[in-house]
């Protein structure tokens, strides 16, 4: 399995979150790395994707489709924030 | 102003392909008219999707080649031996043919004119996709940022834009050129695989703040973007992609 990044998956995080999220900063739940959401470790699974601490591997995002709906975790997070709105 | 941009939905659309140019054996250049392109910024890319006659779709992010003042969307993609996408697009599609796609996608790995610079381009193998359309879009605004690039190939002629990169490399880039597995006779630029060394010598000093771009294969990204951190260069000043997929 190919380890990618978050730019991989920033068409997916659109279709949940409404708008470019490869730059929200996210704070990893085990070890504390603060890092853009471009910089996570993601692995593309059909039918969903997985983001880990690119740190201590962490599981951060996981989105899976399901018959058009998109079930989405985030719970490894300790915090998130929102992406500046300069982009796009 | 925060908070009333409204969300842009990503919605498919259909571009019609205009002109095909084979780069490398394994990698070509797609032209693509897109009537109801919204514009991008320089390293977004865009999801393209193929669907099969039964309707099994397979879908591909591709980085966008072209600068925001080009006349067309270009994708530069490489064929992939195991690829569901790439060998079709590389080996079947021809001028006239349609394709499904959506973007621009990604606001992260970015660079315009109002970032600034000095920049520093780090690419493996097709990690060049991106920088191709920053450098194309620096000369369409006359932007006076200095420019470094450092490409990374296993052979010249596997080495993607080279007329390009010679005519960039006039227009006042510095472009050094890395060939990791044949060098012809005569070579005068680098051997092997981008180093802590070879960075230190065409990088940028840390002292300057350089804003870097690092592109590639995962592992090559890794090893890159660890020995820029290890020269002193700021990790926020970094940003990387990672394609995943085949070695440089």
């Amino acid at each position: 399995m190919d380890r990618l990044d978050g730019n991989a998956i920033a068409g997916s995080l659109v279709d949940v979150f409404g708008r470019d999220m490869t730059t929200a900063i996210g704070t990893c739940g085990q070890c504390g790395r603060v890092s853009p959401f471009a910089e996570l470790a993601v692995y593309l699974l059909s039918p969903g994707v997985v983001a880990r601490c690119p740190q201590c591997d962490h599981l951060l995002i996981v989105i899976v489709n399901r018959r058009g709906t998109a079930c989405v975790d985030l719970s490894g997070f300790a915090a998130l924030e929102e992406p500046p709105m300069a982009v796009q | 102003m925060e908070r009333t941009a409204l969300p842009r939905r990503l919605t498919w659309q259909v571009g019609k392909t205009v002109q095909l140019v084979t780069e490398t054996p394994q990698v070509k250049s797609i032209s693509l008219d897109l009537p109801h392109w919204p514009g991008h910024r320089p390293g977004q890319h865009v999801d393209l999707r193929l669907t099969a006659e039964d309707g099994y779709q397979a879908e591909r992010s591709y980085s966008i080649a072209s600068s925001p003042e080009d006349e067309h969307v270009v994708l530069t993609v490489e064929r992939l031996e195991d690829g569901e996408v790439s060998p079709y697009l590389v080996d079947e599609l021809r001028s006239g043919d349609e394709l499904e796609l959506r973007g621009p996608i990604g606001g992260y790995f970015i660079w315009d004119e109002s970032l600034g610079g000095p920049l520093l381009l780090v690419a493996g193998g097709s990690g060049l996709v991106p920088f191709r359309s920053m450098w194309r879009h620096r000369r369409a605004v006359q932007s006076k940022v200095p420019v470094r690039l450092l490409c990374s190939a296993r052979s010249l002629p596997l080495l993607l834009y080279r007329d390009e990169l010679t005519q960039i490399a006039e227009d006042g880039v510095d472009v050094s050129v890395t060939l990791t597995r044949e060098t012809p006779e005569g070579w005068r630029g680098y051997r092997g695989r981008i180093d802590q060394g070879l960075l230190a010598k065409v990088s940028w000093p840390p002292e300057e703040h350089p804003l870097v771009y690092v592109c590639g294969p995962t592992a090559f990204v890794e090893s890159a973007a660890d020995a820029l951190v290890a020269l002193g260069h700021d990790p926020s000043r970094i940003r990387t992609e990672r394609f995943g997929g085949t070695g440089t």
